[in-house]
């Protein structure tokens, strides 16, 4: 079972996250009023670390553990997707304060509520996905 | 072992998220969460409503341990390492929230006026979460990515797309913290 590396991957970047207060609703709305720097320190700092990091990558400094270059897929382009879909994001953020991944930490709260907010992150998906062809990207 | 049981800075929990994408990256795959919900539909049957759905899902069954280490990881991190639950916030924070009707705010974790069971069980509340869910879900495969794909992998990599994701980003949470949450509650 390799992939059980994930998991212990995944049980870090959750008590990471839990124990930064990244999974606080409160935290999220701080973030938003401009009134903590707690939020831009977290993905400040991992940006910067993650650029410096990514240069190692295209460097071939740092392989994977097969010893090959790290490729990173670049993202798909397009302007109507990213400011439209980004900002449908970012009301759906600023609301519920927790983004995928907080969510599924949360869960391991035992906060029952957010079944429905995954229900719902499920439904979401569903739906860009029926009417994507209609939309500008 | 105290500082294990205080709240953790941003100064770690940054590099600490960076170490968990090196990893990832590490062991060939990516740093992506919402695509996730993508497999789970899949794996739940959507196939047979959308075409889209009918890709190999087992193919990120590492990307849904990944999530299931999540849930995991925030049963520790509530069951054995967190005593106090309070969030330090900004006070002018906690003067905002107590005048759009938010109550003692970050004595606890979570505010119950969102994800209380009252709130739960009051249709407006429902509604609330189950909304905030679909823009979630919509804008992050609308926008190929969320939190972790664009803002930390694709501002990592220095992808315009990834800065004008999070340009909506900002944009949407804006409107929705200044505008919006003072008319809901």
């Amino acid at each position: 079972m390799k992939n059980i590396r994930f998991i212990v991957l995944g049980a870090l970047f959750g008590i990471v996250l839990s124990k930064a207060e990244v999974i606080s609703w409160y935290r999220i709305y701080e973030m938003f009023k401009f009134q903590s720097f707690h939020m831009y320190g977290i993905i400040g700092s991992a940006v910067v670390l993650g650029i410096i990091l990514f240069s190692f990558f295209k460097k071939g400094t740092i392989k994977n553990y097969l010893g090959e270059k790290i490729m990173i897929e670049p993202k798909e382009k397009g302007f109507y997707r990213t400011i439209i879909g980004g900002t449908i994001f970012g009301l759906g953020w600023g609301l519920i304060g927790a983004c995928p991944g907080p969510m599924f930490i949360l869960l391991g709260r035992g906060v029952l509520s957010i079944l429905i907010v995954i229900f719902g992150g499920l439904l979401g998906v569903l739906f860009y996905h029926a009417i994507k062809h209609k939309l500008p990207h | 072992m105290d500082f294990i049981l205080e709240p953790w800075p941003w100064y770690i929990g940054g590099p600490f998220i960076t170490l968990i994408m090196f990893f990832l990256f590490y062991y060939g795959k990516k740093f992506g969460i919402s695509s996730n919900l993508e497999s789970i539909c899949a794996m739940g049957g959507a196939g047979k409503l959308h075409e889209f759905f009918t890709f190999d899902w087992k193919k990120n069954r590492w990307n849904l341990m990944f999530i299931i280490g999540t849930v995991i990881g925030g049963f520790i991190a509530f069951k054995f390492m967190t005593p106090d639950q309070a969030i330090a916030l900004n006070p002018e924070t906690i003067s905002d929230l107590s005048e759009i009707g938010f109550q003692n705010a970050g004595v606890q974790y979570l505010p119950d006026e969102i994800f209380g069971l009252e709130a739960l069980l009051s249709i407006k509340g429902a509604a609330i979460l189950i909304i905030a869910g679909i823009l979630v879900g919509f804008g992050s495969r609308y926008a190929g990515g969320c939190t972790s794909g664009h803002a930390i992998t694709g501002l990592s990599n220095l992808e315009l797309p990834s800065l004008i994701a999070v340009i909506g980003f900002f944009i949407g949470g804006l409107i929705m913290t200044w505008l919006i949450l003072p008319l809901l509650f």
